[in-house]
């Protein structure tokens, strides 16, 4: 499995880049292997403040909704449209052309629960 | 339930080997997928696939009297199946509620077979039971059998290069054929919309049939499929899941099933009420539908409406492969289960316009 050293990640399979005090945020290549064909991915709202572990998004594969959580408190500046045309995207370019969304980092300090590319992959095995 | 009390069909460490997602299932841990859902649903619409269905129960009922005595607990004719044949029907309670469907074999001219679902097999046989006739033996053979599907436009080619060059069954028919000196019972049935067959033998036997099935599809493109490609494979064709489109709240009629109910044949549990039903009329059907805009695709247990107002309950629902779109089914008021109605699914809190399409969803050409 993919897991760039670069990132950070939660332990509910998102991907976390640092952008300054923004984030971008997708679904590991794990995770995209483990939903296989997604089918539909429900944005998030640009300008909603979401709480640290809150659903954020849903990704839908063929058999399942998947929620998406946000790795810590802020608010949506993007959501990656592309996706309601192509959600294969999350397959396909997990890492890049399928990130789900931006968000403005309340308190960067939270960052630092997240987990670096070692810990990710221990805890994928 | 926890996983020590779930069971495994005879083919799980096969499954493990090819890499299967596992899950819970009516009491089974089953493949739900080996590669992806989407594309073992296409193999079997392009080309063939295989299926597990070992934990499908199989019952044997035998005696000079069993088919006279399935004929009171069965809906469809029983009389009018030949041996070497099998027909669609319902097993129902006295309030015409389904307890199961099932496929009924005339193996011998005194010997059927009866194929039910997994997760009914011990309430039917407890059922049946009950009901026995004097000089009817039944027996639940369903831990003795394996049994595979398999499906897809290149079957034709498969069988004969599993059985020789020998002739398919006909339509519903089940005829004996031996497989590397395994015996099988192979009947041209399945639950895909494509041309198949469903085998049952041994269970000691299902590793090495499972492996010649796909050694020798190979060439055609054939893939194992799990439960996932299987439900929308059946979903695309309408054809009822038991537990989720049929339940011991609905009958038959209303499912609109009734070309496997036989109301003028001799008494049967059940149709007193289903006689009833028809005379007063339906009062719900179940309708298939397909989203209509871009949205999520349909769960079962979410919500429909109709003009604002809560219509019913979606009982099947996914993203149709081959359609590209969110299809799936729910009991609706007569006048709305009509095609071209427009009803709304309620998804997360939104509502999803969807409109009723006549059945089957997938037309094929």
């Amino acid at each position: 499995m993919n897991v760039p050293d670069d990132l950070l990640y939660t332990e509910s399979h998102e991907w976390v880049r640092r952008e300054d005090d923004k984030i971008r945020v997708g679904i590991t290549d794990h995770a995209q292997a483990e939903l296989t064909d997604v089918v539909y991915v429900e944005l998030p709202k640009v300008g909603a403040v979401h709480e640290a572990r809150s659903t954020i998004a849903v990704v839908e594969s063929v058999k399942a909704a998947s929620d998406i959580y946000a790795p810590v408190k802020g608010t949506v500046l993007e959501a990656n449209k592309a996706l309601q045309t192509d959600p294969a995207l999350l397959n396909t370019d997990p890492y890049g052309e399928g990130w789900i969304y931006v968000l403005q980092v309340d308190d960067a300090e939270q960052l630092k629960n997240l987990k670096d590319a070692a810990a990710y992959r221990a805890a994928i095995g | 339930m926890s996983d020590a009390e779930q069971k495994k069909t005879p083919l799980y460490e096969e499954h493990v080997k090819l890499g299967a997602k596992i899950i819970p299932f009516g009491g089974w841990v089953m493949p739900v997928q080996y590669t992806s859902i989407k594309e073992e649903h296409l193999a079997v619409r392009n080309a063939v696939g295989v299926f597990d269905i070992s934990h499908m129960g199989e019952l044997v009922a035998s005696g000079p009297q069993a088919g006279e005595w399935l004929n009171t607990m069965l809906t469809n004719n029983i009389t009018k199946l030949a041996v070497g044949s099998g027909q669609y029907t319902f097993l129902l309670n006295d309030d015409a509620g389904i307890i199961d469907d099932l496929i009924v074999y005339r193996i011998e001219e005194e010997k059927f077979l009866l194929v039910v679902n997994a997760s009914r097999i011990e309430e039917d046989f407890a059922w049946m039971e009950e009901h026995l006739a004097l000089d009817v033996r039944l027996q639940n053979e369903s831990d003795r059998y394996a049994g595979l599907a398999i499906q897809g436009p290149r079957i034709g080619e498969l069988f004969a290069a599993l059985f020789g060059a020998t002739e398919m069954p006909a339509r519903n028919q089940i005829v004996q054929f031996s497989l590397d000196g395994t015996k099988l019972w192979v009947a041209r049935t399945g639950y895909t919309g494509e041309d198949g067959i469903e085998v049952f033998f041994a269970a000691e036997d299902a590793a090495q049939v499972w492996n010649a099935v796909l050694e020798r599809g190979q060439s055609l493109g054939i893939r194992a499929c799990g439960l996932g490609a299987r439900d929308t494979l059946r979903l695309e064709m309408c054809y009822p899941l038991n537990g989720s489109d049929l339940s011991p709240k609905h009958n038959p009629l209303e499912a609109g099933l009734g070309f496997f109910v036989d109301l003028t044949k001799s008494e049967f549990t059940g149709c007193a009420k289903l006689k009833l039903v028809k005379e007063e009329g339906l009062m719900r059907r179940l309708a298939a539908f397909k989203m209509t805009g871009q949205g999520p695709p349909p769960r079962p247990h979410y919500r429909v409406f109709r003009n604002g107002a809560d219509a019913g309950e979606v009982t099947s629902g996914t993203l149709s492969p081959s359609l590209g779109y969110g299809i799936g089914m729910a009991y609706l008021d007569c006048p709305i289960a009509r095609p071209g109605e427009e009803i709304e699914i309620e998804i997360r809190g939104q509502k999803f316009p969807a409109t009723i399409e006549k059945k089957p969803l997938l037309k094929k050409s």
